[in-house]
């Protein structure tokens, strides 16, 4: 796992809330094209990390690169075009509530360019089909679509630049476990095809076991660790070992162990 | 920063060599080239990407294009172009969606004329449904203390009211010190500048004080109604009041109500005696009217009538414009564009409504010589 040069680098991280501190000498590496899953208590600082890899957020201190840029020092045009790289799905979809499925998608390939708009609209329908929306939603308002739907059709949105990163902020939450299944399955497929890297934040086990290469813990203020599953288990803490041997972790561990893990998790 | 995509057509039309990046950043020079080579091609041409650049679902689109959309036609060097081009040929095989049918033209815009007329009187029944529950709501709660909101009505009253004090009062005293200026000019023709007075007087008591103070608080306050309701209603609050075995009304309609008849009336004041003040400030500065002498003038000529006729339509602008304000919150569904349509048409509903209740109670007012 030790790739000459991580598309993500964060070295030191601090994050702080007036007094409250929420990251602490966070590091953490992420190597192109591995799918890398955080996990960490509620309000353990995983949505705020993600904030500040993408540039929303504000560290106090600390060194994020990006593709081997700085974060912070970035100047403004590099910082569009770095952002054009990253796919983001936000917990909550963020679609724009005005606009059409279809619209959503197209925003950023109008906006960056300038194509026909008869091109837009048949990659816009593209990027649905690959999120595996039915085209007939692509008409619709984000309030007229279910929320597995809205999911999808954020998921869309963050693939309508093909970045090179995809961020996913608890993609899984809130789908039935057939929808989720069928969600982690969908980002394994475009990950293998699209060569993507995916920063994951999750609090679904059977996604964890099923998709993630390498799992990031974090607790007390910075990662405890971040490895193949099988080391994060064994690690001898008791939040991780609650987390991965309590009933959901251990239900979780079967269900892969019966149905051997997809050839292409883990490589 | 990348080599724009090339694809050759080899002898016959049967094979087109491709090189060259098949991304998003030259997709339009790419969709030129496969249109003019699409047409040359033979119908069963094969595509030989072996030595392609960089890909993606895009350029991957377009690849299919020229294959006929058939990916076994398409020969690739590497496992994960294979693999991409094969996503992206199962995610354009996705079943088409069903055309909608939209009327445009002249029969469109017959048909939104109808659609409005009928909104119109739609939203006209609404309000008074509305106002029925409101009243229906006030009657169950006005006996029980127990039920009455007593600190988000406060609140609301510091919102409304309170807060709005300064610019209502700002307003009136610039429209006041406007309407002496008028009037000063206009009188001073027939020598009867001191008519100044109760021009001034009159006005603010009768229509201006409250009317003025009705259009800030519909802008300010009904809109803020709209909104706030509006956006609880997209996040599905209200129905969260609802499931609690609360009712919405109750929780969020009577503190606001109960607030505007509070702050209102204390408003309207307010506005008339600032736009006296405003008047009595042109007097004094431009007209040669003391102080002593415009309060005077006031105290004989105006009766305390016009003070109560202005006074008795405050609550009704203050029920009408909360009960406007409330209801459009209610209508709004999903979007944030909904948020906004909606509070809008509050500001505007609630601004008419007031200016025709003025007019009408106006004549009513004359009729019976008050």
């Amino acid at each position: 796992m030790s790739a000459p040069e991580p598309i993500i680098r964060i070295r030191g991280l601090r994050n702080q809330f007036g007094e409250q501190v929420v990251h602490e000498n966070l590091d953490l590496d992420v190597q192109r094209g591995e799918i890398i899953g955080v996990v960490g208590g509620s309000g353990s600082g995983k949505s705020v990390l993600l904030r500040s890899i993408i540039g929303l957020g504000h560290p106090a201190a600390g060194s994020i690169r990006l593709f081997g840029e700085e974060v912070a020092t970035m100047s403004d045009e590099k910082r569009a075009l770095i952002d054009r790289r990253c796919g983001v799905l936000f917990q909550n979809g963020a679609l724009f509530s005005s606009l059409t499925v279809a619209e959503n998608v197209s925003v950023a390939l109008t906006e960056h360019h300038h194509l026909d708009p008869a091109i837009v609209h048949r990659l816009a329908l593209l990027k649905i089909a690959l999120a595996g929306l039915p085209l007939d939603s692509a008409d619709k308002y984000p309030s007229q679509l279910s929320g597995g739907m809205v999911k999808r059709a954020a998921l869309a949105r963050s693939l309508a630049l093909d970045p090179d990163i995809l961020f996913l902020d608890e993609p899984t939450a809130g789908l039935d476990p057939i929808g989720a299944a069928a969600f982690d399955q969908l980002i394994l497929t475009l990950r293998d095809s699209l060569g993507l890297t995916v920063f994951l934040i999750t609090h679904d086990l059977d996604t964890l076991y099923t998709i993630c290469d390498r799992v990031a813990v974090l607790a007390k203020k910075h990662i405890l660790v971040a490895d193949t599953l099988e080391v994060v288990e064994k690690v001898d803490e008791p939040w991780i070992q609650e987390y991965f041997q309590g009933p959901r972790g251990r239900a979780a561990q079967r269900a892969v162990s019966n149905h051997p893990k997809h050839p292409n998790a883990g490589t | 920063m990348s080599e724009q995509g090339h694809a050759k057509l080899g002898p016959e039309g049967s094979h087109i060599t491709i090189s060259g990046d098949w991304t998003l950043e030259h997709i339009a020079g790419l969709s030129r080239l496969c249109a003019s080579l699409q047409r040359e091609a033979a119908a069963d041409v094969r595509v030989d990407a072996r030595s392609i650049g960089r890909v993606d679902t895009a350029g991957a689109s377009y690849l299919l294009d020229l294959a006929g959309e058939d990916p076994q036609r398409i020969e690739v060097a590497s496992e994960a172009t294979r693999k991409l081009i094969a996503a992206v040929s199962k995610a354009e095989n996705a079943p088409p969606a069903k055309p909608r049918r939209k009327e445009r033209g002249f029969i469109a815009s017959i048909a939104n004329i109808g659609v409005a007329l009928e909104n119109f009187w739609a939203n006209a029944i609404d309000l008074i449904g509305f106002i029925g529950l409101i009243l229906s709501a006030f009657g169950r709660s006005v006996l029980v203390p127990r039920r009455w909101r007593t600190t988000s009505t406060i609140s609301h009253i510091e919102q409304t009211g309170l807060n709005a004090l300064p610019i209502v009062a700002l307003l009136c005293f610039l429209v006041g010190a406007v309407v002496a200026f008028l009037g000063a000019t206009v009188l001073k023709e027939f020598g009867a500048s001191i008519y100044t007075v109760e021009l001034v007087g009159y006005s603010f008591l009768r229509e201006f004080g409250v009317l003025l103070t009705a259009i800030m608080v519909a802008g300010r306050s009904g809109s803020a109604f709209t909104a706030q309701i509006g956006s609880m209603k997209a996040r599905e609050e209200v129905d969260a009041i609802r499931t609690l075995g609360l009712e919405p009304v109750d929780v969020l309609v009577m503190p606001r109500v109960l607030a505007m008849l509070v702050s209102m009336p204390i408003l309207t004041l307010v506005g008339m005696l600032a736009g006296i003040i405003g008047g009595a400030a042109v007097c004094v500065l431009a007209l040669d009217i003391s102080p002593l002498m415009f309060l005077t003038r006031l105290h004989e000529t105006t009766t305390v009538r016009h003070f109560w006729v202005g006074m008795s339509k405050a609550p009704i602008f203050a029920f009408l414009i909360a009960a406007i304000g409330c209801l459009e919150g209610f209508k709004v569904s999903g979007s944030a564009e909904s948020v906004g349509s909606h509070t809008t048409s509050s500001v505007v509903q609630s601004i008419f409504v007031v200016i025709l209740i003025d007019a009408i109670a106006a004549i009513f007012f004359m009729e019976i010589n008050l």
